[in-house]
C-alpha cells in the first residue's frame, strides 16, 4: 500500500515534467518545423494565386535554381563574404580576448566596452551608419582626398568590388566584439596558474597561445564558428540596407534574393523561393555537420 | 622596489597592446559618435564629413517626426518586443527548467530534436508562416510578430544550464512542505533565477527589437512597422537627408544603447548563456 502511493507521486512528478515542456514543444513544432515541411512541400508547386499547383516536372523549381545565374551568384556572393569574413572576424576577436584577458593590463573594463560595443546597435542601424560614412560624398573619400590617396570621390557602394569591401568590414566592424565575449568567457574558466606554469617553463606569448589557448578554446571556437556560419548565410539586413543587393546583383545575399522572390517587388513566387530556401537550409546543416565532426576529436 | 621596477617594466612591455586596443576601441567607438554628431548636423555637413556636433538637430528631429510615423513605429517596437521578451522567458523557462530538473532519456532526446531547429533558417519558414499568420488574421499584429520566436531552442538552452544552479534540495523541501510542482515554479524556482531571466530578458529584447526580416513579411501595413522598418524606408529614397536618417538611427538605437550600457552585466551573460 505504502510503496503504491509512492509510486504514483512519482509517477506524478514524471508527468508534472512533462507539463513543462509541453508548451515550448508545441510552439517549436508548430512555428519551426511544421514551416519546415510546408516549405519543402511548397517547394515542389509553382504559380501564383489560384493557379497554384504542383510543378512539372517535380523538380522543376529546383533545375531552374541550378540554371537560375542570378541565384547562383547569390550563392558566391554569401560565400565570398563567408570565406574572407569570418576568419578574420574570429581571428581578430580571439586575439582581442587575449590580449584582454591579461590581469596587468589597466582599463581592461573599458577597452572590452568599446570593442563590445558595435552590439548595441541593430543591423539595420549599422548598415545604415557604413552607408552614410561610406557614401559617395561622404566621410572616408573626404578623409582620402584631404590625404591626397585619391583625387576623386569612390562611389563605394556602387562599385561590385568595393560595394562588397564594404559590407565585409561592416560586419567585421559588428560582430568581433560578440564573438570576442565567447571567448573571454571561456578563458576565464581557464585557470590563471596555467598561464604562470607556461610563462615560468619558458614559453613565450605566440606558444602559449597555440599550444594552450586555442586547445583549450576548442569547444567555444567551433561554437562561434557555427554560429558565424550560420549568420552568414542567412545574412539579410546588410545586403538590403547597404547597397540593397547592388550595384547590378552583384552583391546580393541568398536570403535578400528569396526575399525578393517571395515578397519582394513583383511576382509573389513562393513555389522558387521556398526551393531556394530549402537549399540554404541543406547548406547550413551540411556546415555545421562538417564543423563538428572536425571538431570532434575525442579518441 | 624591485616589485615597483617589476610592474613598471611589465607596462612597458605592454604599451604595444595599449597601442592596438586603443586603436580598435577607436574604430569600434566611432561609428557610434558620428551617428550622434551627423544627427546634429545638416545633410551638407554630413556629406562633408563634419565629426563635430552642430546645431541643426531640431530641425533634423521635426523632419523626422514630420516626414515618418516615428511615435508609432516607436510605440509598436515598445509593444511587440515587450510581448515577445515576457512571453519568450516564460515558455522558456518552464521547458529549462523541465528539461534540467526532471531529465530522463525520452526528454534528453526530445531535447536534441528541438535544438535541431536552431539550424533552420528563416528564410525557409518565412513563407508557411506568413500563409499561417495570414490565415489566422494575424499580420500587422502583435502576435503575428511574436508568435514564431517565443519558443527558442537558444533561450530554453540557456535556462536548461542555468537551472544546474538550482538545488534540488529546495524542490525536495518543497515538496514536504506539500507544494504542487508547478507551485514549487512559480514560488521557488523563479525567485532563485531572477539573474538568469535579467540575462534572458536583455538578450530577447534586443533580438526582438533587432528583427528585420520577419517583421518584413508579417507587417504589411505602414502603421504596424517597426523601427528598423521605418528607418529602413527612410534611407530608400534616391535622395537621402542623411542628417534626418541619422536621427532615425539613433531613434532605433538609443533603447537598445541603454540597456547595453545600463544591464551590460546581464547582456554578456545573455549572449554566452549557454556557454558553461
Amino acid at each position: 500500500m505504502e510503496k503504491k502511493k509512492k509510486m504514483s507521486l512519482v509517477a506524478k512528478q514524471r508527468a508534472a515534467g512533462w507539463m513543462f515542456l509541453i508548451l515550448a514543444t508545441a510552439m517549436i513544432v508548430v512555428m519551426s518545423f511544421y514551416p519546415m515541411v510546408q516549405a519543402l512541400i511548397t517547394s515542389f508547386k509553382t504559380g501564383t494565386g489560384k493557379n497554384f499547383k504542383w510543378a512539372d516536372p517535380w523538380n522543376y523549381n529546383y533545375i531552374r535554381m541550378f540554371q537560375d545565374k542570378m541565384f547562383m551568384k547569390s550563392v558566391g556572393n554569401t560565400f565570398l563574404y563567408l570565406i574572407i569574413q569570418v576568419p578574420i572576424m574570429l581571428i581578430l576577436a580571439i586575439l582581442l580576448a587575449q590580449l584582454l584577458n591579461n590581469k596587468d593590463l589597466k582599463f581592461r573594463g573599458l577597452f572590452r566596452t568599446c570593442v563590445f560595443l558595435p552590439c548595441a546597435v541593430s543591423l539595420v542601424s549599422y548598415s545604415l551608419i557604413f552607408k552614410s560614412i561610406f557614401a559617395t560624398q561622404g566621410l572616408v573619400n573626404m578623409i582620402l582626398t584631404k590625404m591626397h590617396i585619391i583625387s576623386e570621390n569612390i562611389n563605394w557602394l556602387g562599385q561590385t568590388n568595393t560595394a562588397r569591401f564594404v559590407i565585409i568590414i561592416a560586419l567585421i566592424w559588428r560582430w568581433t566584439g560578440y564573438n570576442m565575449v565567447f571567448y573571454l568567457a571561456g578563458l576565464q574558466n581557464i585557470e590563471y596558474s596555467v598561464y604562470e606554469a607556461a610563462k615560468i617553463d619558458g614559453a613565450n606569448a605566440w606558444k602559449t597561445f597555440w599550444y594552450m589557448t586555442v586547445p583549450l578554446l576548442k569547444p567555444v571556437i567551433i561554437m562561434t564558428f557555427i554560429m558565424s556560419i550560420n549568420g552568414t548565410l542567412q545574412l539579410f539586413d546588410e545586403s538590403v540596407n547597404l547597397t540593397n543587393g547592388g550595384p547590378a546583383n552583384t552583391t546580393i545575399t541568398m536570403s535578400h534574393y528569396i526575399y525578393n522572390n517571395s515578397f519582394g517587388q513583383g511576382v509573389a513566387n513562393f513555389g522558387y523561393a521556398s526551393a531556394m530556401s530549402f537549399f540554404v537550409l541543406i547548406l547550413v546543416a551540411i556546415l555545421a555537420a562538417i564543423n563538428l565532426k572536425v571538431g570532434d576529436t575525442r579518441d | 622596489m624591485t616589485e615597483m621596477k617589476n610592474k613598471s617594466a611589465i607596462q612597458k612591455r605592454l604599451i604595444p597592446t595599449y597601442i592596438f586596443l586603443i586603436i580598435v576601441s577607436i574604430i569600434s567607438v566611432f561609428p557610434l559618435y558620428w551617428m550622434i554628431t551627423a544627427a546634429t548636423n545638416q545633410t551638407v555637413d554630413v556629406s562633408r564629413g563634419k565629426i563635430w556636433f552642430g546645431n541643426y538637430m531640431v530641425e533634423n528631429f521635426t523632419n523626422l517626426v514630420n516626414s515618418s510615423n516615428l511615435w508609432k513605429s516607436f510605440g509598436n517596437s515598445v509593444l511587440y518586443a515587450t510581448v515577445q521578451t515576457i512571453l519568450c522567458i516564460f515558455v522558456c523557462s518552464l521547458a529549462g527548467y523541465g528539461f534540467e530538473l526532471y531529465h530522463d532519456k525520452a526528454k534528453d532526446i526530445l531535447f536534441g530534436i528541438l535544438l535541431m531547429a536552431m539550424m533552420i533558417p528563416g528564410v525557409a519558414t518565412m513563407i508557411p508562416l506568413f500563409t499561417m499568420m495570414s490565415k489566422f488574421k494575424l499580420l500587422n499584429t502583435v502576435w503575428g510578430f511574436a508568435l514564431p520566436a517565443i519558443s527558442t531552442p537558444f533561450m530554453i538552452m540557456m535556462f536548461r544550464q542555468n537551472s544546474r544552479n538550482f538545488p534540488p534540495d529546495i524542490m525536495e523541501a518543497a515538496r514536504i512542505d506539500g507544494l504542487s510542482e508547478f507551485a514549487i515554479f512559480f514560488r521557488m524556482y523563479m525567485p532563485v533565477m531572477k539573474s538568469t531571466y535579467a540575462a534572458a530578458a536583455v538578450i530577447t529584447f534586443m533580438n526582438a527589437w533587432n528583427a528585420y526580416l520577419w517583421p518584413r513579411v508579417v507587417m504589411t501595413d505602414n502603421r504596424a512597422q517597426t523601427m528598423p522598418m521605418l528607418i529602413a524606408n527612410l534611407a530608400g529614397g534616391y535622395t537621402i537627408d542623411y542628417g534626418m536618417l541619422m536621427m532615425g538611427v539613433l531613434f532605433c538605437s538609443l533603447p537598445t544603447m541603454i540597456v547595453f550600457f545600463v544591464l551590460q552585466k546581464q547582456f554578456t551573460e545573455g549572449i554566452t548563456g549557454s556557454v558553461k
